[in-house]
């Protein structure tokens, strides 16, 4: 018989830990791939976007204006909508819908261009004169970008793969609640489904416990590479 | 030879155009120290940046060595860089890099050999004083020595010419000396030549052999520094040579007031001293002639330009009519600028 108490946290005897372990590499997993995957396609973006400042390309104005409209739009709409939304391309894309790689899409497309527009402002903020002084020395477009705007604006960068980061870790538990695995499926399934409170609180520290480590790395890293100041 | 001819630049703007330099023509010869001088808006930061290509001009041309800079784009502009070197009133270094990494910056994008340019960096840091240091970041520098960083770093890829727009403005006086020292060594050591902007005409007296005096996009001035500052001719040059030579000239003049007050019957000259006259024992000299006479001494001045000294002194004279007529014509024998001083 499930007790509804309050005790019914602390029944650990009914947790699977085997299960536990694999939910949360699947977490783990999930968050990594898409951090990754956003970080390179954001700071691409980024880039491409910081470059055209000013230009009056259409075909720029137009990317300019379908990132803004991702940025907005996919900021607006409930992320398990999203993924509801998304289900089509998603089958499309990597051929299923339910478990892990599943989850990918809906979490890089709603990443994505969020980040791209915390890079594009990180690359702004870089001291103009520091550019032209690069500008002035002989350097391509290209060696600007990979001597100048990259390792003088990476505190930013870092800091902002953190936070992007840490609400992946966020969604990736809500993509469970549909199927996605992960602690948040287990969550839903294991634990809210099947009245066994001690697995969804054991899920939720795990979970608390990852974005803690992933915020205490993204700390260190933009500590030890800050060398203004 | 550095050459501008007939050059103007305008900015298009909402609130019309703008012309930040109009018809500038001007000659910089090899090995040259030259300043330009003006107040800020005054185009000269737009006429440096012509010289490497950061600023393009809408009419007229520039040429170094007769390659037109202005001509040039892409990787033919960005090669003709390399033998520019730059530095910036706020230095502009990278604040990622350490100082021999930053002095090693221009030399990876000239395509040098890491070991190559670790070697040159090294040598450089050593010229500029920065030798142990090489290992500190910029945060960790004064001004003075972020500005000897630039400098290397502006050193690294051999150029013939050193471009240097406002490098010690945002300096303390101390460190300006020594930044302006150090770029005066190099010019000996490497003759290379250095164009530089500034807003301070002690700039140009301390380093500079010639000048130019810019205002609204123009230049209204220009020459050898001590026949500026011996002969300003426009008002704007005036007002930096007076800014330079007499910087209490205010007081000076409040104090004259006051001395043709006290002592209506005295006469107050101004004498101005060019090169070697400022070394001469000019007030003995008279005295020794006109034993009957009274010098006080005002207020004097004496700066040293790269071509000799400059300098003003503020006598009252007083004694008899013709022993002063006397001695004012002795001084005028001895060549030295002499103007008698009335109320306005």
């Amino acid at each position: 018989m499930n007790d509804q108490g309050l005790s019914s946290y602390f029944k650990f005897s009914n947790v699977d830990w085997g299960n536990m372990m694999t939910s949360t590499w699947e977490t783990i997993w999930l968050t990594l791939v898409s951090m990754i995957v956003v970080a390179i396609l954001g700071i691409a973006l980024g880039l491409l976007l910081f470059e055209s400042t000013g230009s009056n390309n259409p075909l720029v104005k137009l990317l300019k204006w379908v990132v803004s409209l991702f940025v907005n739009v996919f900021r607006s709409i409930p992320f398990i909508i999203l993924i509801v939304l998304l289900l089509p391309i998603t089958q499309k894309l990597v051929g299923t819908i339910i478990g892990p790689r599943a989850a990918l899409p809906s979490l890089i497309i709603s990443a994505a261009p969020f980040y791209a527009r915390m890079v594009e402002l990180a690359f702004h903020e870089l001291d103009h004169g520091v550019i032209e002084a690069a500008e002035s020395m002989g350097a391509t477009r290209w060696q600007i970008i990979r001597k100048v705007l990259l390792p003088e604006s990476l505190p930013a960068l870092v800091s902002g793969i953190t936070v992007t980061t840490i609400s992946l870790i966020g969604y990736t538990a809500m993509a469970g609640a549909i199927g996605a695995g992960g602690l948040g499926n287990l969550a839903y399934q294991d634990g809210f489904q099947s009245n066994n409170n001690a697995i969804t609180l054991v899920a939720t520290v795990i979970i608390v416990i990852i974005v803690f480590i992933f915020q205490f790395i993204g700390d260190f890293a933009v500590k030890h590479i800050d060398k203004r100041a | 030879m550095i050459e501008f001819k007939d050059v103007t630049k305008t900015f298009e703007t909402k609130q019309g155009t703008v012309h930040a330099v109009q018809d500038v023509n001007l000659k910089i010869e090899d090995g040259h120290i030259y300043g330009i001088v003006g107040y800020s808006g005054a185009g000269k930061s737009t006429l440096i940046r012509m010289l490497n290509g950061l600023e393009t001009p809408t009419e007229g041309s520039v040429s170094i060595d007769d390659v037109e800079i202005s001509a040039l784009g892409g990787s033919k502009l960005r090669e003709q860089r390399q033998h520019i070197g730059m530095i910036f009133q706020h230095f502009n270094l990278l604040w990622s890099r350490t100082v021999l990494q930053n002095i090693m910056f221009p030399l990876e994008i000239a395509g040098k050999s890491k070991a190559e340019a670790k070697k040159q960096a090294e040598h450089l840091a050593d010229l500029v004083g920065l030798a142990g240091r090489e290992q500190a970041y910029p945060s960790e520098l004064s001004g003075g020595q972020k500005q000897r960083v630039g400098i290397a770093r502006a050193l690294a890829n051999d150029p013939q010419i050193l471009l240097s727009d406002e490098a010690t403005s945002a300096l303390d006086p101390q460190t300006t000396d020594e930044v302006l020292d150090l770029l005066l060594d190099i010019n000996k050591k490497l003759n290379l030549t250095i164009v530089l902007i500034t807003h301070e005409m002690h700039v140009i007296r301390k380093i500079a052999d010639h000048v130019a005096v810019m205002e609204s996009g123009k230049i209204v001035e220009q020459g050898p520094v001590l026949d500026v500052f011996k002969r300003p001719q426009q008002a704007v040059t005036k007002r930096f040579v007076n800014e330079e030579v007499t910087p209490s000239l205010t007081d000076t003049t409040a104090v004259v007031d006051q001395l043709l007050t006290k002592y209506p019957k005295g006469t107050i000259v101004q004498l101005t001293f060019h090169g070697d006259q400022a070394k001469l024992p000019i007030v003995s000299e008279v005295l020794k002639q006109y034993g009957n006479l009274d010098l006080n001494i005002i207020e004097g001045t004496i700066h040293q330009t790269q071509e000799g000294a400059i300098g003003t002194l503020y006598l009252q004279i007083t004694g008899e009519q013709a022993d002063i007529d006397g001695a004012l014509a002795y001084l005028q024998k001895l060549r030295v600028e002499t103007e008698v001083l009335n109320r306005e």
